[in-house]
């Protein structure tokens, strides 16, 4: 089926891939380079009695998606670093109200104003530990136009079914490439909707399973009339100040998201079975990292690829598998050592791990990749 | 018409207010206005920010939401936008408002988006212990203000004014019939409303700037203004250096989610036929 064939930019396969999810609701303030999300969105979503708001800044945003999805709608915001940054009181907010979102970070070079147009992938450990507070969080990577698609549709049926705010991590050079797309046909999805309570009586808007279990949400406006506070709260909602409501409530939400952990993991592998230097990447700098590695193949050296699609909650035991044969692991990335460290911590069976990071805007070339096996096999 | 009472989530009673403190009076105000005017309990959702004052909402059977500080107009903003037919209201502070969430406030009012905002001015952040915020009143004092305030306050009603909302009102603690009036019709008007109505912290104002107790305080209130009608024919010097409290504003205009409604309908008339956001977007090409 061609029909469905589109030459399309990430940015826009984010916002198609929302669209097919069900979006209805965006609001945004303009950033590069994501901002291609927002007049998508200001232009479709009229089309399909959705709304698109461009709010007074990155805070306002979040805010009004988080309004608009305890109202009952399917919320998305964009943004890049400085606007990320702005928007992580609410991210975690939105965490401890359980509040289904979906965010994208188009990341681009900072700290600060940076380089705007330029691509990064620092932003890993923002969308980790960027709000305060312990609390458990869900991102995912794109690593082509088409899985920019594929993942922000995800990204929808986890925030819904787990009512958790998702992170669809991309860059600059994801967001802008270009690539041919075929999309699926839109009445083969089946995308997801958070569980509703059957009726207003008795219901406690913060009930469920302690074992990591996810209530049942009612939209504002059905005669549920419930109370959201980011205070610390009981299963009635009511904010409350006792240790064990606090530590209950803490430990059920990071085991939510513990237990959904297998059943979201994605990534892409290659040539792992007999690897002896293993190449552990994500989002764009994994593009040119497969290219060197099949190179090095070719030419007789045991190389493998890994690339994570699911960064956060980190697959570790994914990655000690992969490298459990290495001699030496290999993590390409576009900033100083954020998914490096990960890497170690996961564990690599003894294997150095060599943190090839690049913080100079460009993305990387496959020879440096290809350099650095071959540094590792000498 | 339900009793008073039977607005309020009972269970989640008593109130975490000192005694004598304004909030109070002000939550019970705006509970009478919509007690007034009928308005279904399901239909209605109310939104506050951090601070003694957003607390208020924690208390009263609706659905309701307390957010991060100086937020509320925008979590409210996505409410009202996602569902036009919800009776939003937002709770807030002088501080949650007119400092942190300044820009909120003003955009919200300039996009003239329907919803009825409630300030509850006592001059002072009173939740982390009485420290000056933009409407501290100049010499005035606070815990970050030891030698007097040196900087000016807001006229938060003309800032209202300015910024485009189509309902502005002033009352306070001390005229109560006037604030649950103003309340009601800030309530009915299509667009943005605001309504400050200044209170007492005893605890914190009262106490730093020695006006004295809850009594004291509402009496201070009471000389500190006067209505707006009867100043019209006042001489100047009974006037100079009050606050006017009364209806100040009311200029009826379009109305954001409206609006975007009529948006929705035409563009949707424009692609008649059109199968959804999915394949169709005209900035493809195959
Ligand atoms: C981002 C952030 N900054 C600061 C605070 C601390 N804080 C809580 S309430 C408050 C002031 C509230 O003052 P106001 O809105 O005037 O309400 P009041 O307590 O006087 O009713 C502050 C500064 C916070 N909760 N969040
Ligand atoms: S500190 Fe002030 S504002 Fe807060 S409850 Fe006490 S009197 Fe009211």
């Amino acid at each position: 089926m061609t029909r469905n064939a589109k030459l399309m930019q990430g940015n826009e396969a984010c916002t198609i891939g929302a669209l097919a999810a069900g979006l209805e609701f965006y609001a945004g303030y303009p950033i590069t380079p994501s901002t291609e999300i927002a007049e998508l969105c200001a232009e479709e979503l009229p089309k399909v009695g959705g709304k698109f708001i461009q709010m007074e800044d990155e805070i306002g945003s979040i805010a009004a998606c988080i309004g608009a999805s305890l109202a009952g709608k399917k919320a998305m915001t964009a943004t890049s670093g400085p606007g990320f940054s702005l928007m992580q009181e609410c991210l975690g907010y939105a965490s401890l109200t359980e509040v289904p979102l979906v965010i994208i970070d188009v990341q681009r070079m900072g700290p600060s104003t940076g380089m705007p147009t330029s691509p990064a992938q620092a932003d890993l450990m923002q969308a980790r530990w960027g709000t305060h507070g312990d609390h458990p969080v869900i991102v995912l990577a794109p690593g082509n136009v088409k899985e920019c698609f594929e993942l922000t549709f995800k990204a929808f049926d986890i925030a819904e079914t787990y009512r958790v705010p998702v992170i669809v991590l991309t860059d600059e050079i994801i967001g802008h490439m270009r690539e041919k797309v075929i999309l699926p046909d839109p009445a083969g999805l089946k995308p997801l909707r958070r569980a509703a309570p059957a009726s207003p009586a008795g219901y406690k808007p913060y009930a469920a399973d302690p074992d990591g279990g996810v209530p049942l949400m009612a939209p504002f406006g059905e005669g549920y009339r419930w109370h959201v506070t980011g205070l610390f709260h009981d299963e009635s909602g009511r904010p409350s100040g006792k240790s064990e409501v606090a530590d209950k409530l803490m430990r059920r939400l990071a085991r939510k998201v513990e237990k959904a952990a297998p059943l979201i993991e994605e990534h892409f592998e290659e040539s792992l079975e007999d690897a002896e230097i293993v190449v552990v990447s994500f989002g764009s700098s994994a593009m040119s990292s497969l290219s060197a590695v099949r190179r090095a193949r070719r030419e007789g050296v045991k190389a493998g690829m890994l690339r994570l699609k699911t960064m956060w909650p980190f697959p570790d035991e994914l990655v000690a598998r992969a490298a459990s044969r290495a001699r030496r692991v290999i993590v390409p990335e576009m900033n100083l050592g954020q998914l490096a460290l990960e890497v170690e911590r996961a564990g690599c069976g003894g294997a150095p791990v060599t943190r090839l990071g690049k913080v100079n805007g460009e993305l990387f070339r496959p020879e440096e990749v290809y350099a650095s096996i071959m540094e590792a096999v000498k | 018409m339900s009793s008073t009472l039977s607005y309020f989530r009972q269970e989640n009673l008593p109130h975490i207010w000192c005694p004598g403190c304004g909030h109070g009076t002000v939550t019970g105000s705006l509970i009478r206005a919509i007690q007034r005017l009928d308005l279904d309990k399901n239909k209605v959702c109310i939104v506050s920010g951090i601070g003694c004052s957003s607390r208020a909402v924690g208390y009263l059977d609706f659905d309701t939401l307390h957010t991060a500080h100086g937020r509320a107009l925008a979590f409210a903003t996505g409410i009202k936008l996602a569902r036009p037919e919800l009776k939003v209201i937002v709770m807030t502070g002088d501080g949650d408002c007119t400092a942190i969430g300044g820009n909120h406030f003003i955009h919200a009012a300039r996009r003239n988006i329907d919803i009825t905002t409630i300030v509850m001015n006592n001059n002072i952040y009173g939740m982390t212990s009485g420290q000056y915020s933009p409407m501290t009143p100049k010499g005035m004092y606070g815990t970050t203000a030891p030698y007097g305030n040196l900087e000016r306050s807001f006229d938060l009603c003309e800032l209202a004014k300015a910024a485009g909302a189509t309902y502005v009102a002033r009352a306070t603690s001390y005229h109560v019939p006037l604030l649950i009036d103003l309340i009601e019709a800030a309530l009915q008007n299509k667009g943005f409303s605001m309504v400050e109505a200044i209170v007492q912290c005893p605890t914190y104002f009262g106490r730093k700037n020695k006006v004295g107790g809850p009594v004291e305080m509402l009496n201070w209130i009471k000389d500190g203004v006067v209505n707006v009608k009867a100043a019209a024919s006042l001489p100047p010097e009974k006037v100079a250096g009050k606050k006017l409290i009364g209806e100040l504003h009311n200029a009826p205009a379009s109305e954001y989610t409206a609006d975007y409604d009529e948006l929705i309908a035409k563009v949707q008339r424009t692609y008649e036929g059109f199968q959804g956001g999915l394949y169709g977007c005209a900035s493809n090409s195959d």
